[in-house]
């Protein structure tokens, strides 16, 4: 397969997840979930570069990404959490205590 | 048509049915769910880039590690779906049209020739004996050794910091808290009350 195929799948699904984001802004779970599949089309046209190319830095590259998601995830989560047990909801329209 | 394009088609498809089906699902398990099936496709078109560590590392660092935390925490919280759920059909002209725009501004980019097979063509197949992950070993443990490095601090940030965030004292311990000694005052300890005497009886 081309590479632009590769491209446009990645496209798709970063276009599909963008989308996510303006549907379920209310759900924050489904928003870092979506944030995860930015981050897989993102990775996507790195590993088809690094394939084409003959490089494999875009792979090392796609290795750190997937690390520092990890973390991110984890951390993420880890506030959903904090964040449930204080205010009793995950609506992000109900979190505006910084609003004055 | 050949094998390997038959292959790529079927692992889009279910790539992008997946990643639809994490956006519109109605419970978040099940979008968490098929995110889990959208990194498997994923990790098979990474297998048809000959990336094959990185491939095996997003099924099981994603679907063994990530994903199973997404569903601990899905299932831990006791989350109302009806109310989260009632901005949906609202919002949906406004993500259809930002979705579709950008689908159109990418695919005029990426779709032409600029990246077709005349300007990157194919590379021949790897060699039977190849290891992409002895190669990979060897780059990040000489030449990006030191983001080596740095990705294992972050990860040990993220441990703390998770750990930290989500860990509440036991409740049985009975030990004294220093910042609550130092912060009280008279009247909390000592109340000052007139005793019964003859004259205020």
């Amino acid at each position: 397969m081309p590479l632009s195929a590769y491209l446009i799948v990645a496209a798709l699904v970063f276009c599909i997840s963008i989308a996510g984001i303006f549907l379920n802004r209310k759900n924050v779970i489904v928003l870092l979930m979506c944030v995860e599949l930015q981050l897989l089309a993102v990775n996507i046209n790195f590993v088809a570069f690094s394939h084409f190319l003959g490089d494999l830095a875009g792979q090392i590259f796609v290795f750190f990404i997937l690390t520092v998601a990890a973390a991110e995830s984890a951390i993420g989560l880890a506030i959903l959490v904090v964040l449930f047990r204080n205010r009793g909801t995950i609506n992000v329209e109900d979190l505006d205590t910084m609003k004055g | 048509m050949t094998l390997e394009a038959i292959v790529f088609l079927t692992l889009s498809a279910i790539l992008l049915g997946s990643a639809l089906a994490v956006i519109v699902l109605r419970n978040p398990v099940h979008a968490a769910l098929s995110l889990v099936l959208s990194f498997f496709a994923t990790g098979g078109l990474w297998l048809l880039l000959e990336a094959e560590f990185l491939a095996l590392t997003l099924v099981l660092v994603y679907v063994g590690a990530v994903m199973v935390l997404f569903l601990f925490v899905v299932m831990m919280l006791d989350i109302n779906i009806a109310e989260l759920r009632a901005g949906f059909a609202s919002h949906l002209p406004l993500g259809l049209l930002v979705a579709t725009g950008m689908v159109l501004a990418l695919l005029s980019m990426v779709g032409g020739e600029a990246f077709g097979p005349l300007a990157f063509p194919e590379p021949p197949p790897a060699p039977a004996d190849a290891a992409n992950t002895r190669d990979l070993g060897r780059l990040l443990f000489t030449r990006y050794v030191y983001p080596f490095q740095i990705a294992a601090v972050i990860l040990l940030v993220a441990i703390v910091a998770a750990i930290a965030l989500t860990m509440r004292p036991s409740r049985q311990t009975r030990a004294v808290k220093p910042e609550w000694q130092v912060t009280i005052r008279r009247e909390d300890r000592v109340r000052l009350v007139k005793g019964l005497t003859e004259e205020n009886r």
